[in-house]
């Protein structure tokens, strides 16, 4: 269902859901009011111009602005039948289910086969044989097996940028998320490995619910099935990526889209 | 156990009894960890209450217990601690010799250091962070007996064959402190010059100022609040200085009339005497309030700091 | 006068700073060294120290600067650094947070010779531990407890906070992210530091006179029994270090040759400070280069 400048899915088919979401980063306030939907098993990009909050709505979504002390939230985020930002809830579990990737690179500084396992190790799996076969699938699934599988003891430092960041996708999935939080993961590499990843998401968009913040129009069209686009902290709209490329409802998303700011 | 059955099963399987074990265990040590780094902050906060609290106790005594009288302690002038019948405990002269031989230091050092920050920062960073810069930590790290011991050997005999007498005096004391205390100055002076924005150097060049015009009317001036800093951090160590000091100023207990006369502070007295005494006697507790003296100067110290802090800050907004 | 003749005269004035600070130094350590040096013998390394005659020794004063330094790391170090992790890592912005920094920086402006006074009075005194090398370590640790605590602070905060994100956003805790990502990162400032901190109280003489002594027994090096008297290893021991040492035989010394004892044994301590101050550039440089080396 589509209203003006929203839409909503069936309730099967919600991955997670803000309501009245409202951020505040000391006396600034970053996100407004927020409600919105994403669907399951899909790719939703979030764009807008830098400082327009989509990146710190995506830090909310796994409770990343904790980390910030002068950030205040307000509202709800559901998932899992559970409002995520209460404060009595087990963070660790939320976490584990909604995986994240940055701008940077940012593999450990450990080895490539380290870097995958780290968290499984800590949530118990200790057995070598099932920690091979997660490494070996997870490596698989980026594309960075066949590059990779003569140096997984070697450090993840070494690698290309484009190379280090499939790691890191690799890492997010080796704990199998419900959830993949993408924070303009294309923008620090050149355009193959750009293409490399673009191409990742769409075969990963099978198993896991994609939400990807980008600053690059051309790819929030090529690969998202909806799109959401931010101002200062407001959703304007949010619609099939189509309709928002083609048909926007919204006179500032025709604006942002046709590049008249930004 | 874990039964792979499937690929994708994988990590679900875990999340059985063995995820629980883990999840619970995790959480324990986190915890622990956390509340072990508290009482590590703990244990620092209980140090300073229990030190403040025994030497100001301690310090107290001669003035609650013991009956002198405070203004006589810092002001008078006669130190008798041991005479039979009236005992004196006046230790104005070593209050002033603290005073005088940090003061004398802090005004030698703080050119020189000054000085030696603007060669690294501002004249010559590249033969400044060659050769002073490890110069200057060299002179950090030579221990203060070590100092002391060459004043001793070289700063003593200059003074007594250049103005007589017996070469230990306030002077030589004042040359030992103002070596000791110059890299203190110098690299708290030289960092703050070096955080201050580009923009403001260029622009003063652009305006046709020559270097040194920049340096005294831009640099030093917007710097000025960390260089005091540094300042007030090397008055404090020259103050709480014991051995150095002690070793070539003499020690004699009474008012100097020129600074080629030998003095006493309060760090050399508490050197010589402290284990003279017997704990609780007057003379004991009186050494004590010397302590405190210096315990509460470096609380002043870091209070003038804080201010100084405040102040740099806000200067950059 | 004119501004140009002014920027000169300015600019060879601070260039004859620099030099003259230069030469302090090098007539400093070439003073010590070379009065120093001369009276340096295997058996001046070795031999216990006259009391009346010539020809004494430091050696078991060296040996009590290592041990005594080895005691202090011991309890400096684990507490340094759970300080320094709660201030890079939990601490709020709350009171508890102000009053532990305060705390931090009055323990570090502390004059050494108050906090051997307090070592007296509680160590020695009140809990009875007397003279010895654990009084001194304690003391020791008071007067390096701030600057460890900065240093793991510091060498933390340096630490990327990407590296920090990744791993909390996998639902890692806070401690485990710390221990196994952020302080292997931090590891080359942390050790830097450490062997500093080292340094600096391989040379404090004014905290140990009245807690660690001035005096030491006659060690038997054949006795490893740390619960013995003579002993060595015995924690419980007084034992002059070779800072102490040196101003004692500047200050009281008897022996016809206490200014050559005193030159040699400071040329042994400036020795040692200037090798902790090497090591300290050294293991830097490696830890960093095996780092980032790929």
């Amino acid at each position: 269902m589509v209203t003006h400048n929203n839409i909503s899915f069936a309730e099967k088919d919600i991955a997670i859901e803000t309501r009245n979401l409202n951020i505040y980063y000391g006396a600034k306030h970053a996100i407004k009011n927020l409600s919105m939907q994403i669907k399951k098993l899909d790719i939703t990009a979030f764009i807008g111009p830098s400082g327009c909050g989509k990146s710190t709505y995506l830090r909310a979504l796994n409770r990343m602005n904790d980390l910030i002390p002068i950030a205040k939230t307000t509202g709800e985020i559901l998932f899992d039948g559970q409002n995520i930002c209460d404060k009595n809830i087990d963070l660790a579990k939320i976490r584990q289910k909604i995986g994240m990737v940055w701008q940077k690179p940012n593999p450990f500084n450990k080895s490539i086969y380290e870097n995958i396992v780290f968290a499984l190790k800590y949530y118990g799996i200790k057995q070598k044989h099932v920690l091979d076969e997660i490494v070996e699938d997870s490596l698989k699934k980026v594309a960075l097996w066949d590059e990779v599988k003569d140096r997984l003891h070697k450090s993840a430092l070494a690698l290309s940028g484009g190379q280090q960041q499939r790691l890191c996708i690799a890492r997010a999935i080796a704990t199998k998320p419900e959830i993949l939080l993408l924070d303009e993961p294309t923008s620090a590499l050149d355009p193959i490995s750009s293409a490399k990843i673009e191409e990742l998401l769409f075969e990963l968009k099978k198993d896991y619910t994609i939400i990807i913040v980008t600053h690059n129009m051309q790819q929030a069209g090529r690969i998202s099935s909806y799109t959401a686009f931010f101002l200062m902290g407001d959703l304007i709209e949010y619609n099939e990526t189509n309709v928002i490329f083609t048909n926007p409802v919204i006179d500032k998303t025709n604006d942002y889209i046709m590049g008249r700011f930004g | 156990m874990i039964r792979t059955t499937r690929e994708n099963d994988k990590v679900k399987d875990v999340s059985s009894l063995n995820a629980k074990y883990y999840d619970t265990k995790n959480k324990i040590v986190a915890s622990i960890g956390k509340y072990y780094t508290y009482s590590c902050i703990f244990f620092s906060i209980m140090i300073i209450t229990f030190l403040t609290y025994f030497i100001a106790s301690k310090g107290l005594s001669t003035f609650l217990k013991d009956g002198v009288s405070l203004f006589d302690f810092l002001l008078g002038t006669e130190w008798k601690p041991e005479h039979e019948n009236t005992p004196k405990f006046g230790a104005f002269a070593f209050i002033f010799g603290s005073f005088a031989v940090t003061l004398l230091s802090v005004s030698l050092s703080t050119p020189l250091s000054v000085g030696a920050a603007i060669f690294m920062a501002e004249i010559s960073p590249k033969s400044g962070s060659r050769f002073l810069q490890p110069v200057i930590e060299l002179l950090v790290g030579i221990p203060s007996v070590v100092y002391g011991f060459i004043g001793l050997s070289v700063i003593v005999p200059f003074m007594r064959n250049t103005f007589g007498g017996t070469g230990f005096c306030l002077a030589s004391g004042t040359l030992v402190l103002t070596i000791m205390i110059l890299p203190t100055i110098t690299s708290v002076s030289y960092d703050s010059l070096k955080a201050l924005p580009g923009g403001l150097k260029d622009a003063s060049y652009a305006l046709g100022a020559t270097r040194w015009q920049t340096i005294y009317r831009v640099l030093i001036p917007t710097a000025l609040p960390s260089i005091l800093t540094g300042v007030v951090l090397g008055m404090a160590r020259a103050f709480g200085e014991a051995l150095a000091v002690q070793m070539v100023i003499g020690n004699v207990q009474r008012l100097p009339n020129s600074i080629f006369d030998s003095i006493s502070t309060l760090t050399s007295i508490l050197t010589l005497e402290m284990s003279n005494t017997i704990a609780g006697t007057t003379y004991n507790n009186a050494l004590w309030s010397m302590a405190l003296i210096l315990l509460l100067m470096s609380f002043i110290f870091i209070f003038i700091i804080r201010i100084l802090g405040k102040g740099s800050k806000l200067n950059e907004r | 006068m004119n501004v140009k003749v002014t920027d000169k005269i300015a600019t060879i004035i601070f260039y004859t700073i620099a030099i003259v600070i230069t030469l302090i130094l090098v007539g400093l350590l070439s003073f010590i060294l070379v009065k120093g040096l001369s009276g340096i013998s295997w058996g001046f390394l070795t031999k216990p120290p006259e009391n009346m005659k010539a020809g004494g020794g430091v050696g078991p004063q060296i040996f009590n600067s290592f041990f005594l330094l080895f005691l202090t790391m011991l309890f400096t170090v684990p507490v340094g650094i759970g300080g320094g992790i709660y201030m890079a890592e939990y601490s709020k912005p709350n009171i508890v947070t102000n009053i532990a920094r305060l705390v931090i920086e009055v323990l570090s402006s502390l004059p050494s010779i108050v906090v051997g006074l307090f070592g007296l009075l509680i160590f020695v005194q009140k809990m009875g531990m007397g003279f010895s090398l654990f009084s001194g370590a304690l003391a020791l640790m008071i007067f390096n407890l701030p600057l460890m605590v900065r240093i793991t602070e510091q060498s933390l905060r340096a630490v990327p906070v990407e590296q920090k994100e990744a791993s909390l956003a996998m639902g890692i805790s806070h401690w485990k992210t710390i221990v196994s990502i952020m302080l292997p990162i931090a590891l080359p400032g942390i050790i830097t530091g450490t062997i500093l901190t080292a340094g600096r109280a391989f040379g404090e003489a004014a905290a140990l006179m009245f807690t660690a002594g001035m005096s030491s027994p006659p060690l038997d090096f054949t006795n490893w029994n740390p619960l013995s008297a003579n002993s060595p290893i015995n924690p419980f021991r007084p034992a002059a270090t070779l800072a102490v040492h040196i101003w004692k035989v500047n200050s009281e010394g008897l022996t016809p040759d206490a200014k050559q004892i005193a030159a040699s044994a400071s040329a042994v301590l400036i020795t040692c400070v200037l090798f902790f101050n090497l090591l300290s550039r050294l293991v830097g440089k490696l830890i960093y280069k095996k780092f980032t080396a790929a």
